[in-house]
C-alpha cells in the first residue's frame, strides 16, 4: 500500500504523510501478522502434543507413580516420542516467547525495563531450546546399568 | 506503544475475564516449562539424579501443583480454541458467549476424570 496516496480519503481524511497515526509500521514488515498467524497455527498442534503428553504421563499405567528414569527411557527409544517431544518442545516455546514478548510490550512503560525483561525472555528461550534438544538427542538410556533395553543388554 | 490502560480487543464481560484467565495460564504454563526442561536435563546426569528429584516431587503438595498445571493447560487450550473459533469463523463472534459455556463444560468434563484418577494415585501411594 502507498503511503502518499489516500484513495479512500472522506471528507476529513488526514493524509497519511501528515498523519501522526501511523499504520505501517516502519520496517518490520508483516511481522506481527505472522507472530499472529503462529500463536493459532502452534495452538491447535500443542492441543494434541501437549493433551497427548499429559495422557500419556499422567492417566496411563501407574500416572505420575511411574514416571521415572527408566521410563523416559522407554518413551525416547523410539523416534515416534523423540520426533513428539522435539515438536512439543519448540511449538511449546515459540508460542510461549511469543505470547510472554506481547504480555511484557503491553506493561512495561520503560524502555530500558522492556529491554531488560526481553532479554532475559530471549535468554531464558535459548537455554530451553538448546537444552531440550540436545538432551532429546543425545539421551543415553545405557546410563541406567540395570536397564533391559535391547540396546543396552547387547553391549 | 500498547499499554494496559489502553485496554484489548477482547476487553468486556466474559470476554474480560477470560482474557485476563488466558494470558495468567499462559504465563504459568510457560515458567512451568523452563522448570520442566531443565530438570527432565537431569536425564543427561545420570538416572540417580533424575529419579531423586522425581521421589521428591511424588508427594500430596506437589501432586495439586500437578492438578492445577493440568487445569491452566485444560482452559487455556479449550479458550485458545475459541479465541481460534472467534478469528476465523465466520459465524464466531456471534457465538462467541455460547463457545465461553462449551468452553466451561468441555473443562469439567475433561478436567474431573483427570482429577479424580490423578489425585487417587497421588493420594493412596
Ligand atoms: C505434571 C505434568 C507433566 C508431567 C508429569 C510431565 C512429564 C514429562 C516426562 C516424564 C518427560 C520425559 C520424556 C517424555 O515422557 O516424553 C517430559 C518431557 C517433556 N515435557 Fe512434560 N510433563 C508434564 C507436563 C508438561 C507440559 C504441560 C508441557 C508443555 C508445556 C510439557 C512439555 C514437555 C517437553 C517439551 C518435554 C521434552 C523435554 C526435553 O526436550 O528435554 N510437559 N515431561
Ligand atoms: C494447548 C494448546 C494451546 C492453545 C490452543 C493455545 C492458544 C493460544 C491462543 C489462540 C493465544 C492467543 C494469541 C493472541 O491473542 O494473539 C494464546 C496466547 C498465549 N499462549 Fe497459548 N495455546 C496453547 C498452549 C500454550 C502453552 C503450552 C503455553 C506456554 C508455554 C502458552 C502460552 C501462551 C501465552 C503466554 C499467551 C499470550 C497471552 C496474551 O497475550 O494475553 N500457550 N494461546
Amino acid at each position: 500500500m502507498s503511503t502518499t496516496t489516500n484513495y479512500h480519503a472522506g471528507p476529513d481524511a488526514v493524509s497519511a504523510k501528515t498523519s501522526r497515526y501511523r499504520r505501517v509500521s516502519k520496517g518490520r514488515g508483516n511481522f506481527e501478522l505472522w507472530s499472529w498467524v503462529f500463536m493459532r497455527a502452534s495452538g491447535v498442534l500443542l492441543l494434541v502434543l501437549v493433551f497427548g503428553h499429559l495422557f500419556v504421563n499422567l492417566m496411563l499405567g501407574e500416572g505420575i507413580h511411574g514416571v521415572d528414569f527408566a521410563f523416559v527411557a522407554g518413551k525416547w527409544a523410539s523416534p515416534f516420542w523423540q520426533t513428539w517431544d522435539m515438536l512439543m518442545l519448540w511449538l511449546a516455546e515459540l508460542h510461549g516467547f511469543n505470547g510472554v514478548r506481547t504480555i511484557i510490550n503491553d506493561y512495561t512503560e520503560k524502555d530500558r525495563t522492556r529491554w531488560i525483561l526481553k532479554g532475559l525472555l530471549v535468554a531464558s528461550a535459548l537455554l530451553v531450546l538448546v537444552l531440550g534438544t540436545l538432551v532429546i538427542f543425545t539421551f543415553d538410556p545405557c546410563l541406567d546399568p540395570s536397564s533391559t533395553l535391547s540396546v543396552c543388554t547387547a553391549r | 506503544m500498547a499499554q494496559a490502560a489502553n485496554g484489548t480487543l477482547y476487553r468486556g464481560r466474559e470476554g474480560m475475564w477470560t482474557w485476563v484467565a488466558h494470558r495468567i495460564s499462559g504465563v504459568l504454563i510457560f515458567l512451568f516449562l523452563f522448570a520442566h526442561v531443565l530438570d527432565t536435563a537431569l536425564v543427561r546426569v545420570s538416572p540417580e539424579a533424575y529419579n531423586e528429584v522425581m521421589d521428591a516431587y511424588k508427594n500430596p503438595v506437589v501432586g495439586l501443583a500437578e492438578a492445577g498445571l493440568v487445569a491452566a493447560v485444560i482452559f487455556h487450550a479449550l479458550n485458545g480454541l475459541r479465541i481460534i473459533a472467534v478469528d476465523f469463523w465466520a459465524k464466531g463472534p456471534r457465538y462467541q458467549k455460547q463457545m465461553f459455556w462449551a468452553v466451561l463444560v468441555g473443562f469439567v468434563v475433561l478436567f474431573a476424570p483427570f482429577a479424580i484418577r490423578h489425585l487417587t494415585i497421588v493420594f493412596t501411594h
